[in-house]
């Protein structure tokens, strides 16, 4: 998945290697051809699938659209996903802000093995990941009888959609902000402390502010992935409708009772997020990019 | 926690931060982990291959890793071309598509399964055209692998196409000057360099689409030893009560994901090696 | 503030970056760390700055040992090589830092700081670039906002790594007098790194000469150059003629054959006649002559077969109208011969 910290990176290379010389250049019918084949794929399996999803959202027309909104199931799954990602989410931040600070300004032994480890949730199926947690805090699970003992409920409940949730999205902020911090490295630190900074001063003052778009998409898409999150929360849940339903759970019911403009219309919902994360990353990798060029046009002799 | 530092750095925060990461990890992860391995353990390991290799259970894998192996290799061969596409020419809107990219990583899986099953369904937009020519698209294993070429789509395209804009425009150029045709080029000079980038998409999108649950299992059928994901397999499982039976399957599909990390990591570590810049030699006089 | 530096040493995992460094650094001195990359001298800036740890030794500011205070308690001021300014922050925001960074029991208010900040912009001459942004300056206005910023906390010890090693030259030249006016006026102790040593003699009061990670000399620039204690500090400032040498009865002679010493001498030093004019010259055979310069540079090789390099005054040229390939005598003036004694 390329990061922003890639994208800058990219578009320093970029004039370099577009416009090519006659000698080494295709045919333009060649070219055409192969534009018209990428175009044609991209189109069949993104941009179908996303015109698809408004079109039969608003198949019976924009009232029928804003009735799926008024179902107390649907809006009690909207609520429970908002609350979901809103726990999260800024746990997940803090995580990867400490994380990225970890592996991006010190050498230590065991650095490889937590970025292994960070990156384990990509490679975890999203059904794994739900019975992990069935598995230990579950009926039958290891902290299961101590739970019901004590009356806590996890699984079946916000608890462990909570948890599933996080194991699910956790590495999304780390990995757009660590490339950036590993780019830019300790020099303007190394400054700040000179001039008398202490060390949360720094950060918040010095560090944060050149990783700002980094840290926002990250923030975005971590979102994005935690409300869309299906597999893990599926298995967690307990599928209890009005009470443990989010909103891709109730997207599941509303398709599997063959409500399809309201399976649509949800889903809407969820297409638009996605899109708006598309959106903020390409500003942030405009921004990135922007501002890599007018660093290194000022300053060719500084490498990165 | 300082003898675990390297170097001593002036830089503040190593002992919060590494405290903090490590807590999270072992509290999000590790210890939720270890919960499968420890429950596996009460499975002996007659029944824990009983389970693995039951035929409902090899016929998900066959599903499963074959429609995946599918995806990943369309997904590599058009995603060389996107990126190819997308880095060498210019067309009207290519921004637009160069963002779109990404779509799967943001999109919703269940979003995207419902809206595929949509397309292809006998009634849909796609799935129309195709039952006239006799193809069933949803609910098959034709249906499977389109979902995984979905979700998979974005992994090659990213991973090549830094390494195409990083390509010295100079180097075809040589080739060129030297005889060699269009085609040779790309073939000789150019595809070697990709490679690895290509490759470790790939292994990327095969491991994503071997766990995926949410795009596919409204547009699979989930007809047990037909068209039943081994993720799907699990959850019946779990539906059923049969907690062990379900982390057995799960074990193997853990274990097979952490043997796909090691040449993915590989794979990564060689490609970067690989389009690392020589030094520049009148730089180093 | 003087800094004294006793005993220092630091590795970087197999490679001695420092070796038992002692020097002395007095009050008020603008001193300059010279030698080749990798002498170590910006690791021992480094180490007085508190941004690296040495593994033993002491660093002392006024006679108190200062080595395991942090950089932030040391109150230098450093200047990077790369100016490290902050990139989102604005010039005049880039020179607040420090004080606006300061514990609120110590903190100036705002007009203070302004006060101070635009006090500091007319003296590195950039009033009127206070709201841009480092991206947009040039590197010598960069590297003088850095200069501001270190000097607005007004720090007891100035620090420069390189400050103007990725300049043009001109530019370089004119921060060059700058500083060196700035240090008259200011007087705050200043120790710089560089490997430039024409910029080390012009500008330093005191140049410590170091070489892979040991203190060759240290002295006035007058000193290192016209009586330098080593054949690395001769080798280094300036030009130098290399070939054997014995010596006699406190006397310095040139030998042709091998006898285990090295006799110096400056291109300047030796004296080009067409006759031989008393004892302890040789002759060369003219290879090349570049005349266009301040002073005209005379390649030859000695009837030993052995290149030598002069440097006459283009008087002496003219008066000589030499030409290649002719036959000279040439007289050293001045021979320090390295190995057992030192002689004139």
């Amino acid at each position: 998945m390329a990061s922003i910290a890639q994208t800058q990176f990219r578009a320093a290379a970029g004039p370099h290697s577009s416009a090519a010389g006659v000698a080494a250049s295709e045919p333009a019918v060649v070219r055409w051809v192969l534009i018209g084949v990428a175009v044609a794929f991209l189109a069949i399996f993104l941009f179908l699938p996303l015109a698809v999803v408004f079109r039969t959202a608003f198949q019976k027309g924009i009232e029928f659209y804003f009735q799926a909104f008024r179902d107390p199931d649907t809006q009690a799954a909207i609520r429970l996903t908002l609350l979901a990602a809103g726990i999260a989410v800024p746990l997940n931040v803090v995580f990867g802000v400490a994380a990225a600070w970890l592996i991006g300004k010190f050498e230590f032994f065991g650095k490889s093995l937590l970025i292994t480890l960070i990156d384990l949730p990509f490679s975890v199926s999203p059904v794994v990941a739900g019975l992990i947690f069935v598995l230990l805090f579950g009926l039958q699970g290891l902290l299961g009888p101590w739970l019901i003992a004590h009356g806590i409920r996890i699984v079946f409940a916000l608890p462990g959609i909570v948890l599933a949730t996080i194991f699910v999205t956790f590495p999304f902020v780390a990995r757009e902000l660590l490339p950036m911090i590993q780019s830019q490295g300790n020099e303007e630190e190394e400054a700040a402390l000179t001039l008398g900074a202490s060390g949360w001063q720094t950060f918040f003052r010095v560090t944060l502010p050149n990783v700002k778009w980094a840290l926002i998409y990250g923030v975005i898409l971590c979102n994005a992935r935690a409300m869309g999150e299906f597999g893990a929360v599926s298995v967690v849940s307990g599928h209890i409708r009005g009470l443990t339903d989010t909103m891709p759970l109730h997207i599941e019911i509303l398709y599997n009772d063959y409500q399809f403009v309201a399976a649509f219309a949800v889903a809407s919902l969820l297409a638009l997020l996605a899109l708006a994360t598309l959106v903020v990353k390409s500003i942030a990798e405009w921004k990135a990019a922007q501002q890599f060029a007018a660093q290194s046009a000022a300053d060719p002799e500084r490498s990165l | 926690m300082k003898f675990v530092l390297k170097r001593r750095s002036i830089l503040p925060g190593f002992g919060l931060s590494l405290g903090f990461t490590v807590f999270y990890l072992c509290l999000i992860v590790l210890i939720p982990l270890s919960a499968i391995f420890i429950k596996t353990s009460t499975l002996s390991w007659h029944q824990f291959w009983h389970v693995v290799l039951s035929r409902r259970a090899l016929a998900s894998y066959r599903l499963s890793f074959g429609a995946s192996l599918i995806a990943a290799s369309i997904n590599m061969i058009f995603g060389v071309l996107v990126a190819w596409v997308l880095v060498r020419y210019d067309f009207p809107l290519k921004r637009l598509f160069d963002s779109v990219i990404d779509l799967p990583f943001a999109l919703p899986t269940a979003v995207a399964g419902i809206a595929l099953t949509t397309i292809y369904a006998p009634n849909g937009w796609l799935g129309h055209p195709l039952a006239a020519l006799g193809i069933k698209a949803a609910y098959t294993a034709f249906g499977v692998t389109i979902a995984l070429t979905f979700i998979g789509l974005p992994f090659v395209v990213r991973t090549v196409q830094p390494v195409l804009e990083d390509l010295d425009k100079e180097l075809e150029e040589a080739a060129a000057s030297l005889g060699a045709r269009r085609w040779q080029t790309f073939l000789r000079v150019l595809l070697p360099t990709i490679l690895p980038a290509a490759l470790t998409g790939f292994a990327m999108a095969f491991a994503r689409a071997v766990g995926e649950y949410g795009s596919v299992i409204f547009i699979a059928g989930n007809m047990p030893m037909r068209t039943e994901i081994t993720p799907l397999l699990i959850i019946t499982k779990l539906q059923e009560y049969d907690y062990a039976g379900a982390t057995a399957i799960a074990v193997a599909m853990l274990v097979v994901s952490f043997l796909l990390l090691l040449p993915i990591n590989l794979l990564q570590r060689w490609s970067g090696s690989r389009t690392e810049r020589e030094p520049d030699p009148i730089e180093a006089l | 503030m003087s800094i004294s530096v006793r005993g220092i040493r630091k590795k970087f995992g197999q490679f001695q970056a420092l070796d038992d460094i002692d020097l002395e650094i007095p009050d008020g001195q603008l001193v300059a760390l010279l030698g080749p990359s990798g002498s170590g001298k910006t690791t021992l800036l480094r180490i007085i700055a508190g941004l690296e740890f040495a593994d033993c030794g002491t660093v002392q500011f006024d006679g108190k040992d200062i080595s395991a205070q942090s950089a932030r308690d040391r109150q230098v001021g450093f200047v990077f090589q790369h100016y490290a300014l902050f990139r989102h922050m604005t010039v005049f925001e880039n020179i607040a830092f420090g004080l606006r960074v300061r514990p609120r029991a110590l903190r100036p208010s705002e007009p203070e700081i302004r006060d101070k900040v635009n006090e500091l912009l007319a003296l590195i001459q950039l009033k009127n670039q206070a709201r841009r942004y480092p991206s947009q300056l040039s590197g010598g206005q960069r590297q003088r906002v850095a200069l501001a910023r270190a000097l607005a906390v007004e720090p007891a010890v100035l620090l420069l790594d390189e400050p103007f090693g990725s300049l043009d030259a001109k530019v370089r030249q004119e921060l060059r007098h700058w500083l060196r006016q700035l240090h008259d006026e200011v007087h705050i102790t200043s120790v710089f790194v560089t490997h430039d040593q024409e910029e080390a003699l012009e500008v330093a009061d005191l140049v410590a000469v170091m070489n892979e990670g040991h203190i060759e000399q240290v002295g006035s620039p007058e000193e290192v150059y016209n009586r330098p204690a080593t054949p690395f500090v001769f080798n280094f400032l300036g030009n130098v003629n290399i070939f054997h040498g014995r010596v006699d009865d406190g006397k310095a002679y040139i030998q042709e054959t091998d006898t285990g010493n090295l006799a110096f001498v400056r291109p300047h030093l030796l004296e080009i006649t067409r006759q031989p004019n008393g004892a302890n010259h040789f002759r060369a055979t003219t290879t090349h002559i570049n005349s266009a310069g301040p002073v005209v540079k005379v390649d030859a090789i000695t009837e030993w077969g052995a290149p030598v390099h002069v440097e006459i005054s283009q008087e002496r040229f003219q008066a000589l109208r030499l030409a290649k390939n002719e036959l000279v005598f040439l007289t050293p003036r001045d021979i320090a011969v390295f190995g057992k004694e030192r002689a004139s």
